[in-house]
């Protein structure tokens, strides 16, 4: 190995002792001063502020001088279509921790670690993931157009006897369903190109071991493969919920959180009213809300499956 | 060497199976692929094939829609828009989260789980749930409608898995290394820069290239916090392009098409990278 240490470093040797201790105490402060910087003033002290604003009925013209309490809270809490979002958003994490991971799952599994041809396919499939959330929207919204002349999903639908074109994302019921089939589209990639880098990392010798003791396929999968993707999988659910839970340009683009809210989620909410109609007071309020469930959901679920132990090696 | 009969073994068993898997992987491929196909299909045919024959392979092929993008200043001004953002986002995280990981990786001091798990919170929540408190600062500091804010804010996001992927590179240098450059007399900071950083690359290409996906296609940032439409990114001006031309639904496939490829390919020179990046973040963190 090549490394690189030039004649002035070891030339510059200097005393060690207290001078030393005093370089590395000032070498780690200022070289963690920028990293905590920047995050204190554009993600802490915005949030911990904007505890504040959440209590004032503002427009955003002018200062923020109508302070009307837990008034904020109580309304987004009561209002029957903060609600439906919310619900909207579980529908989503749902959809995909029973279909969208497992789908990965299995994929992976089953290109395994030497079927020839797995990179091109794991190319292919995580090509999705690199596109844009814009981009993939479009494409989307062109591909659902309710009029089979014009959007390929219903063009093929009519080819079925006795089917009828569709309105997809104009369908109360159908507008979830379409919404996640992009997401899937767009993020199953990701999942399955994680699992398969946590295949890689299972010893073979103990999937051997396992066949050799006479366990058939599914079982060696059940009780070796899938408890040593413990971490990988934990990983993958904490990303789809937080995903899922916070989806904003997809929905946005397609629908609009629409037709009458049926695709609503907590951040189509919030830009509605913090950004739309630009009532900052309370779109903060909602911001908060939704930062809420994340912190519970992300505290709750890491205590949950693992201590936290970034720190200590594996 | 006893293993060496198992995989051939091994190979004649599953062979039946592979015919099902290959089956299976060949569909998926195509849904994956379609809809991309029918974007390119529709970007190179005039505006009224694209009614007559929405899905057909265009012929002959029509590079209309794409020249009447390109040769539009916005597109070009976008471009330069997302490129400013995305290589100073880049250059901002590598340079910070570096500086920070090493500190993590290496130094031992009181505190330095708090300060790490401190660093980390970015990770309990996207940047989605942020933006609204974040807008208000920036409103405060008078950067709205500003690249600045865009390329602030994208990096203070950034911050949190980076330091995780970064710090889990640094922490697989041998300390064999480090001991041996304290015993030459090195300070910390000169075996940072002249050892650590160098043995780390791979690692600086990961957070490089996750980082360049992540801010070039990012919309929510350039949407709240710019307004002038000379200060659009591409993902944003995509999005507007789509509102107003919506209806000559080939000129759109073009313009998104278009928008779409320098990421492809970067996607497909930069894979490795990718995707070290990402395995390394999830295993980590």
């Amino acid at each position: 190995m090549d490394i690189p240490v030039s004649r002035s470093v070891m030339k510059s040797g200097r005393s060690p002792g207290l001078s030393h201790k005093f370089q590395e105490t000032l070498t780690i402060i200022l070289f963690l001063l920028p990293a905590v910087a920047l995050f204190c003033v554009f993600i802490v002290w915005p949030i911990i502020r904007s505890f504040y604003f959440s209590t004032f009925d503002w427009n955003g013209l002018g200062p923020a001088v109508k302070n009307v309490g837990i008034d904020n809270y109580k309304r987004i809490l009561t209002d029957k279509i903060f609600l439906k979002a919310i619900g909207n958003g579980l529908l989503i994490v749902l959809f995909s921790l029973t279909l969208q991971l497992p789908i990965s799952l299995v994929l992976a599994i089953m290109v395994g670690r030497d079927l020839p041809g797995r990179t091109f396919f794991r190319t292919i499939f995580f090509l999705p993931y690199v596109l844009s959330e814009v981009i993939t929207a479009i494409i989307w919204l062109g591909l659902f157009n309710p009029d089979p002349d014009r959007g390929l999903i219903n063009a093929i639908l009519m080819l079925i006897p006795g089917v009828k074109a569709q309105a997809f994302l104009g369908d109360l019921h159908m507008v979830l369903v379409c919404i996640f089939v992009v997401l899937t589209w767009k993020y199953f990639g990701l999942h399955m190109l994680l699992y398969m880098a946590g295949l890689q990392n299972i010893p073979r010798e103990v999937e051997e071991a396992a066949l050799i003791d006479g366990a058939n396929r599914w079982q060696m999968v059940r009780y070796i493969t899938i408890p040593l993707l413990g971490p990988t999988i934990r990983t993958t659910i904490q990303l789809s919920v937080l995903g899922s839970l916070t989806q904003f340009p997809l929905i946005w683009i397609m629908t609009k959180g629409g037709p009458v809210n049926a695709s609503e989620v907590m951040a189509t909410y919030m830009y509605r009213y913090g950004f739309i109609r630009f009532w900052l007071g309370y779109g903060t309020a909602v911001a908060l809300v939704m930062l809420l469930i994340c912190l519970v959901f992300s505290i709750v679920y890491l205590r949950l499956v693992r201590q936290p132990d970034y720190l200590g090696g594996m | 060497m006893a293993t060496v009969a198992l995989p051939q073994r091994r190979h004649k068993k599953i062979n039946v199976p592979r015919i099902i898997q290959y089956i299976v992987l060949s569909i998926i491929t195509v849904l994956m692929v379609t809809p991309i196909v029918i974007l390119i299909f529709g970007s190179l045919k005039t505006s009224g094939e694209m009614y007559s024959r929405p899905y057909t392979v265009p012929n002959p092929v029509h590079w209309e829609n794409w020249i009447k993008v390109l040769t539009q200043s916005t597109f070009w001004n976008m471009l330069r828009n997302s490129l400013v953002v995305m290589i100073s986002v880049t250059a901002i995280v590598l340079f910070i989260c570096s500086l920070a990981a090493f500190v993590f990786a290496r130094l031992k001091f009181k505190g330095k789980s708090v300060a790490f798990n401190f660093l980390t919170l970015g990770l309990m929540f996207p940047i989605t749930v942020a933006i609204m408190p974040v807008y208000l600062v920036i409103r405060d500091m008078k950067l709205t409608d500003s690249l600045l804010a865009v390329i602030l804010v994208q990096s203070a996001f950034n911050i949190s898995g980076n330091l995780i992927i970064l710090n889990g590179f640094f922490k697989a240098i041998p300390t064999e290394l480090q001991d041996a450059a304290y015993i030459d007399g090195c300070t910390s900071f000169d075996f940072f820069w002249r050892i650590l950083l160098p043995l780390a690359r791979p690692g600086l290409s990961a957070v490089a290239a996750l980082t360049m996906i992540v801010s070039w296609n990012d919309l929510l940032t350039p949407l709240i916090l710019v307004d002038r439409d000379t200060l659009w990114t591409l993902p944003l001006g995509t999005m507007q392009f789509q509102g107003q031309y919506g209806q000559d639904l080939a000129l759109v496939a073009a313009f998104v098409t278009i928008s779409a490829l320098p990421m492809v390919i970067f996607y497909l020179f930069a894979e490795k990278q990718i995707v070290s990046g990402l395995t390394a973040g999830a295993l980590k963190g």
